[in-house]
């Protein structure tokens, strides 16, 4: 037994190479955009402009980080991004907190609480799912400025609430579609109630996709751009949008190592979500699709 | 009026009935099976006294009570599922008192509950486990601890062994009637087994096509089917049916059929009115433990008839021995002792008992009384 798995090594040693050598090639090529942020983001200004993009600092300096963080000029005032930054917490949180509840308790209804036409309805929700953002933006901007929202947070939280519920129903139905039915069943006989069933029957099943759920909502919701340039303005737009202004500002030298700062620490949010869910992440796609 | 009474109970997806017009009875510690091919509405029946379907017109009443339209937590019955549907989440004490929780029971009469049961089932050492580090048998047992705990006046079971293997689904079985037997309850329990539905029911209702079939005591349908779908589907292996003439020899009416060897024999009949079916073409039922070797023959059988024929295959299986053979023109089973003479090829003489056997009206397909 051990001399044939050790033939079947053998055999396959060159390939293997190869594969590996080629593998190891790929993620430097697609690491190297992120080592050309970071190694200039540590550099002076001088450095940048008179050398090599490529070239490790010769002098180290996180002065662009906290510039970036604190005194850069964002449009207008020398802000740094940081105030833009809890903007984006402010709503990116509460978005992604509401959309994945909403989902959740969608998708059970969904496939628990079967009603006529109900797929029907569940094919209308997937809608918003393929809807191009732009399309939505004038009728957007207007229900926001009828609800007294626009220009606000809050706007901002119910629009990509709305266009959240779409992907958070279609995780939760398709990951209760292979929730036992005979659970809920069985619940309903011991005298569990609607929401009874859903938080203590379900909700403790449903961590591998509440996972997914909300790192994809999280991803998107942070580096969305549209509708932060377009529903919130000044001092209450997102981070996306505060880089840009960063990056544009158009008064004095293009400082490419304050850029470089800026754009990672717009990144790093969603970078920290892959690397502490990401193991669930690929868990919970795969949840739906096998059974048992 | 039973405990549990169904009256004229119909059930209809859309334009389609699947249930027709089940009048039913149970009365209190009965153990009613119901049993079937998958498809025959078994287990709609037992959703709607659950109250987990609705019912489209007639009435289910338990202990004096209408059911319809009330919620399956407050009709008091408890239900095993197929799948045992354990929270997965929950350790087995949870489970179990799950339902007293939500019935807003105190916390010392849960745990009191909670004993009893744990004893009775023998599970007091898995309370703190969940349900996903159980065996097959154990996951079972919880699930009936869930079901006993609630105390209920009527206990469903929806085909709650057909996830064991064979011989734990025969240990169980046992179980499940000294449990009944101890705690005489009324039970409604669906399957697709004939030979589950004959050890463990008072009585069984067989059901096909969203018909009733036949509703009588395990000896009642076994002996005597109302139709030939319960004589084929009740008893393993099946009853033989073979076409046959009826002759009036010496006053007495006879089955006429013909032998592997071309030969006709005349078998007597054990009912006098088969007379009036004279010259008639019928459908005769023998069970295969009716056609035996002359040693294996009931003794206190009154008519005994012999019959030369030559032997099909044999199947020793055993306890008993099966051998075929032709017989009016059909593969015909029969059951002999383990270690009766008989080989394949040969002429054997057989004897069948007259005394259990049934004939049916070809046409109607109903057994003639």
């Amino acid at each position: 037994m051990s001399s044939v798995q050790t033939q079947s090594v053998q055999t396959g040693r060159i390939t293997r190479k190869f594969i590996y050598l080629f593998l190891l090639l790929m993620a430097l090529f697609y690491l190297l955009p992120f080592f050309i942020m970071v190694v200039n983001s540590v550099k002076p200004l001088s450095e940048i402009t008179g050398g090599n993009m490529m070239a490790l600092p010769e002098v180290f300096t996180i002065e662009p980080w906290l510039a970036a963080w604190s005194t850069a000029q964002v449009g207008v005032e020398p802000t740094g991004l940081r105030p833009y930054f809890w903007n984006s917490i402010k709503m990116v949180v509460p978005a992604v907190a509401i959309s994945t509840v909403l989902g959740a308790i969608n998708g059970y209804i969904l496939t628990k609480w079967r009603f006529k036409y109900d797929t029907i309805l569940f094919g209308l929700m997937l809608f918003s799912c393929f809807i191009p953002f732009q399309i939505v933006l004038i009728p957007m901007a207007r229900i926001l400025g009828i609800l007294g929202l626009s220009g606000s947070t809050y706007g901002l939280i119910l629009v990509h609430v709305v266009y959240g519920i779409g992907f958070s129903t279609l995780y939760f139905r398709n990951y209760y579609a292979a929730f036992p039915t005979e659970l809920v069943r069985a619940a309903q006989i011991d005298g569990a109630g609607f929401f009874q069933i859903f938080y203590r029957i379900l909700m403790p099943s449903s961590g591998p996709i509440t996972v997914v759920c909300v790192i994809w909502q999280f991803t998107n919701i942070w580096n969305d751009f549209l509708f932060g340039a377009s529903f919130a303005s000044g001092s209450g737009a997102p981070m996306t949008v505060a880089l840009n202004n960063l990056v544009q500002s158009s008064t004095g030298v293009k400082e490419y190592n304050v850029h470089f700062a800026g754009a990672i620490l717009a990144a790093l949010p969603t970078l920290l979500v892959y690397i502490v869910a990401g193991r669930y992440f690929v868990r919970g796609l795969m949840a739906g699709s096998v059974k048992g | 009026m039973g405990f549990l009474d169904i009256k004229n109970a119909t059930k209809s997806y859309g334009n389609v009935e699947v249930l027709h017009n089940v009048d039913i009875a149970v009365e209190e510690g009965e153990f009613l099976v119901l049993v079937g091919p998958s498809g025959c509405g078994k287990s709609t029946l037992l959703n709607m006294i659950a109250g987990l379907e609705d019912i489209t017109s007639g009435e289910i009443a338990i202990n004096d009570r209408v059911m319809n339209g009330v919620h399956p937590s407050n009709r008091n019955i408890a239900m095993v599922f197929q799948s045992y549907a354990l929270y997965p989440n929950m350790t087995v004490a949870k489970n179990i008192t799950f339902g007293l929780e939500m019935h807003k029971v105190p916390k010392p009469e849960r745990d009191e509950a909670l004993q009893s049961v744990s004893k009775l089932l023998q599970i007091e050492q898995l309370l703190d486990r969940k349900p996903g580090q159980l065996s097959g048998g154990q996951r079972q047992r919880v699930a009936m601890g869930r079901a006993l705990v609630r105390n209920p006046d009527v206990f469903l079971f929806d085909e709650p062994l057909s996830n064991l293997d064979a011989k734990l689904r025969v240990d169980m079985r046992t179980e499940i009637k000294k449990l009944h037997e101890k705690l005489k309850t009324t039970i409604v329990y669906v399957t697709h087994d004939q030979i589950e539905a004959m050890t463990l029911s008072t009585r069984i209702a067989v059901m096909y096509n969203g018909y009733v079939q036949q509703l009588g005591t395990p000896k009642e349908i076994y002996d005597t089917p109302e139709n030939l779908f319960v004589a084929t589907f009740m008893g393993s292996p099946a009853m033989n049916i073979l076409p046959a003439s009826v002759v009036v020899k010496d006053g007495l009416p006879h089955a006429e059929i013909t032998t592997s060897e071309g030969q006709s024999a005349l078998l007597p009949f054990n009912q006098e009115n088969m007379s009036d079916w004279a010259g008639k073409d019928i459908l005769l039922g023998i069970r295969p433990e009716a056609i035996t070797d002359p040693d294996g023959v009931d003794r206190k059988s009154k008519t005994v008839v012999p019959i030369s024929n030559r032997v099909g295959v044999t199947e020793p299986a055993g306890a008993d021995t099966f051998a075929t053979m032709e017989l009016a023109g059909k593969d015909c089973i029969s059951r002999m002792r383990a270690d009766a003479d008989i080989t394949t090829g040969e002429i054997f003489d057989f004897v069948i008992n007259m005394d259990k056997a049934v004939a049916f009206d070809p046409q109607s397909e109903m057994r003639i009384k």
